[in-house]
């Protein structure tokens, strides 16, 4: 069965959330394209949409229609060509009608598990739960008409045993967009001791197709996006609270989200990525990972502390983000959650204190939006990190810490045979999570 | 032609435009510009007739009869003539060379010329439909999806197959790099906040066939625009009637068109024969020789366009466009400066306003009105050239100005 044939019937799990949302519109739209090439002609295409949550499924289809618009616009010249022979179809709009109306049908949204028992391909973005994905992965594989390849989106749950778990002899990968999958570039992709060869040439194919950069990575709890993350995410957890002895947890919080963000030149501080990943998600994640780690403690009991109160970030489901140790407003954090008084407290009335303890930054800083657009980032940072190691304050020695405890997570991994390389845990960072540099560099 | 004015050319580039924010409509730019021309003239009882240019805001507004707006713009234009004309990107020129007869036909000692377009009303991919209009509807289905970028895009592909693709690539650069300098200029230019340090890196940009055209890259092209521009065309009588001196005068020596069948292809795709046969027929016209033109305003919707017309107008050689443009002749400071306030890939291309915007540009070039953008005019060549064209090498209008005396 060739990749064409693979893909004519296809099955996403979890399809109306945030990960398969974006999963099951990168799969329409690969079937699609494949249906409109000559050689396809007259073959049937199937894309089920399998989420438990009935009242999504709408909504879902609503996003699909929104997003396959959008996505028609842009590849109107090739979609032009692929209807050259409907001569009913004329204008651009006719064309892009067309095309949502062939996507579109292909999806057929359900809420019950039988509808996958025809796919070849199983494509899974549920909960983060081994033995509910093993449960569902066995379901489908003992009642399938056909003999399915599963691609689990799973960010931390070691691929063979879930593999052996569900009975599923090497069938069984791990391919993980980062989120939202539409948009970012990466995706890792996991291979077994027994996953079979051809389904990781599907993957890999697959992928190639969607436009991503593939990085390979072992079946190691957390594999390199969180084996990273998860570990840095800890480190700032670790310093806010070392710093919450001397200054008030808000402020502490306060300071090393500014550390992160600002000093460290990211995205985004640690706090408010956290926030944007789920303190639920990240704190179960880091149980899922804790039991395989020797001589190392990946817990935090301030997540815990957290989630026990209700707080929990994460996202609504129009893609906005909920309050977790940041509270939100048009996306930007306006106020830092107090753990003991449990309010909280806005940035307004933290940022000078905050400001003054930890100083300036180098005065080389950009912000950095500038730096991923700077065609000499490399010398610049050369530079800028070390005007910060010369500095006395204590947001410079605080972000060189940082950036090391960074690296040394980074060499880790590859250490730890995690990740194949120092570049590949590099481009992890600079293509999943944004990052302007990777955390393996000689700048600290 | 006395009292022009063209409002901002909005659209991409403008600082103030943005694609999901409330803007100025249709009606609005017909206004502010209608009223700043009967302001100059002395008010709308010195009106005798309207005409619009326009190429097709049925589309892009979902506005037809265009020719209701004139006693919109003011009351006193109420149960006066008034026809809104159309030749696709050519209406503006359309709308002058209309007025011009009825001048000639002493209907009218004065006519308030508008053209108009407002198009950042839909994404581009589906103006491209839109503006497909001013091709043959038969062909639209085996045209490129941006279907006029294709026709020029085809264009400038058998040039550079005709002459080397190295020279085109570069003049096509260097038209670019003029463009945006001159709009750099003109406050209501399109370009005028642009402040990109190095614009033939720009212009040089490889074509991407795969999103866009074959030959040309995004920087060849005329800008997406919403704008006005208004002037008025009068008699002598009638420049008496407004009470403007003639100094702030342009007179229009004479003017040519020409059509092409639609429904064909071009003869020979690396010359624009009509526009070749619409500026002969201007300058037998006026009585004036190429030589006697000090600047032009030529329709530059691609940058292979001006370099055509450089050809077409005899500047250059057939083929020699290319070497003319990269020798300086048509910048700023060259022997013929082409599009002083930018053209429309500088400027903007509102579609029913361009040829309109062009004799207001001629007119403030010739009476030394063009502010930050004024060029010298030298006394041996005294003559402005316009040339506006509809379609590809279709409807062409061409027009020769002097400074009234």
């Amino acid at each position: 069965m060739d990749y064409a044939e693979r893909l004519q019937n296809v099955s996403v799990l979890g399809a109306a959330g945030k990960m398969g949302s974006g999963i099951l519109l990168l799969t329409a739209i690969e079937m699609a394209d494949l249906s409109l090439k000559p050689e396809n002609k007259g073959k049937h295409y199937v894309l089920n949409a399998m989420d438990v949550s009935g009242e999504a499924l709408p909504g879902l289809m609503r996003y699909l229609k929104a997003q396959v618009l959008k996505a028609a616009e842009k590849k109107i010249v090739f979609l032009r060509e692929a209807y050259a022979q409907r001569k009913d179809l004329i204008t651009n709009e006719q064309i892009i009608n067309q095309y949502i109306e062939d996507v579109l049908f292909m999806v057929r949204p359900t809420t019950l598990l039988e509808a996958t028992y025809q796919s070849h391909i199983i494509f899974e973005a549920i909960k983060e739960d081994p033995e509910l994905k093993a449960k569902i992965f066995r379901q489908i594989n003992e009642n399938s008409t056909v003999t399915p390849w599963f691609c689990t989106n799973t960010s931390s749950i070691p691929i063979g045993e879930l593999d052996k778990k569900a009975g599923l002899d090497g069938r069984l990968l791990g391919v993980h967009f980062y989120n939202p999958p539409a948009v970012q570039k990466l995706v890792e992709i996991i291979k077994a001791d027994h996953t079979q060869p051809d389904l990781v040439e599907f993957a890999n194919t697959f992928a190639k197709n969607l436009r991503k950069i593939v990085v390979p990575s072992a079946d190691f709890a957390g594999f390199i996006g969180n084996g990273h993350f998860m570990r840095d995410a800890l480190h700032g957890i670790h310093e806010a609270e070392a710093l919450s002895e001397k200054y008030p947890f808000t402020q502490a919080v306060c300071m090393i989200d500014k550390i992160t963000r600002d000093f460290l030149i990211r995205p985004m501080g640690i706090f408010q990525l956290i926030d944007y990943v789920g303190i639920d998600v990240c704190s179960y994640i880091m149980s899922v990972m804790n039991p395989y780690l020797k001589d190392e403690d990946l817990h935090s009991s301030l997540l815990h502390k957290m989630i026990d109160l209700g707080v929990k970030g994460g996202q609504n489901a129009d893609g906005s983000q909920k309050d977790g140790f940041l509270k939100y407003e048009k996306g930007r954090p306006v106020a830092i959650f107090d753990v003991n008084k449990k309010e909280y407290e806005p940035v307004s009335s933290l940022q000078h204190a905050c400001d003054v303890e930890l100083g300036d930054a180098p005065s080389s800083w950009k912000p950095w939006k500038a730096l991923v657009g700077d065609r000499d980032k490399d010398a610049f940072l050369k530079g800028y990190f070390a005007e910060m190691k010369s500095m006395d304050n204590l947001g410079s020695k605080l972000a060189v810490k940082y950036a090391r405890r960074s690296k040394e997570i980074g060499l880790k991994l590859v250490e730890d045979k995690v990740a194949f390389s120092n570049e590949d845990v590099n481009t992890v960072l600079l293509t999943g999570f944004f990052h302007a540099y990777g955390p393996i560099n000689e700048y600290v | 032609m006395i009292a022009g004015y063209n409002t901002i050319s909005m659209g991409t580039g403008r600082k103030e435009f943005h694609p999901k924010k409330p803007r100025p409509d249709l009606e609005d730019y017909i206004k502010e510009a209608g009223q700043a021309v009967l302001k100059m003239i002395g008010g709308a009882e010195k009106v005798d007739e309207t005409v619009f240019g326009n190429f097709i805001a049925s589309r892009f507004n979902q506005q037809g009869h265009i020719a209701g707006f004139a006693p919109y713009i003011d009351e006193g234009l109420r149960y006066k003539p008034s026809v809104r004309v159309e030749g696709a990107c050519g209406s503006g020129a359309l709308a002058l060379t209309t007025a011009m007869r009825s001048i000639l036909a002493e209907t009218a000692e004065v006519a308030l010329v508008v053209g108009v377009e407002v198009q950042n009303s839909v994404k581009a991919v589906y103006g491209a439909d839109i503006l497909a209009a001013a091709g043959w509807a038969k062909e639209r289905k085996t045209g490129h999806a941006y279907f006029f970028p294709g026709k020029f895009s085809d264009r400038a592909k058998a040039y550079a197959e005709k002459f080397g693709p190295e020279k085109p690539r570069d003049a096509m650069a260097r038209w670019y790099e003029n463009a945006i300098e001159n709009a750099r200029l003109c406050p209501t230019a399109q370009e005028y906040h642009n402040t990109t340090k190095d614009l033939i890196a720009c212009g040089i940009q490889k074509p991407n066939p795969k999103g866009f055209v074959d030959s040309l890259n995004f920087f060849d092209c005329s800008k997406v625009s919403d704008g006005a521009s208004a002037i008025a065309v009068v008699s002598e009588e009638g420049l008496k009637r407004c009470g403007i001196d003639k100094k702030d005068a342009v007179e229009i020596l004479g003017f040519g068109q020409a059509e092409e069948d639609i429904t064909k292809p071009p003869a020979e795709p690396t010359r624009l024969s009509t526009t070749k046969v619409a500026v002969q027929k201007a300058f037998e016209s006026a009585g004036i020789t190429k030589e006697q033109v000090g600047t032009v305003e030529c329709h530059d919707c691609f940058t292979i366009a001006g370099i055509m017309a450089t050809e077409a107008i005899g500047f250059a050689e057939y083929g020699k466009g290319a070497d003319f443009v990269l020798e300086g002749h048509t910048s700023r400071k060259g022997s013929v400066p082409f599009n002083t306030t930018g053209g429309l890939i500088g400027w903007g291309h509102p579609t029913g306003a361009t040829g309109v915007h062009q004799a207001v540009t001629l007119w403030e070039q010739l009476t030394g009105k063009a502010a930050g953008a004024q060029i010298d005019i030298q006394p041996e060549k005294p003559y402005g050239l316009s040339i506006n064209m509809g379609g590809d090498d279709i409807s062409v209008i061409s027009i020769v100005y002097k400074k009234a005396e």
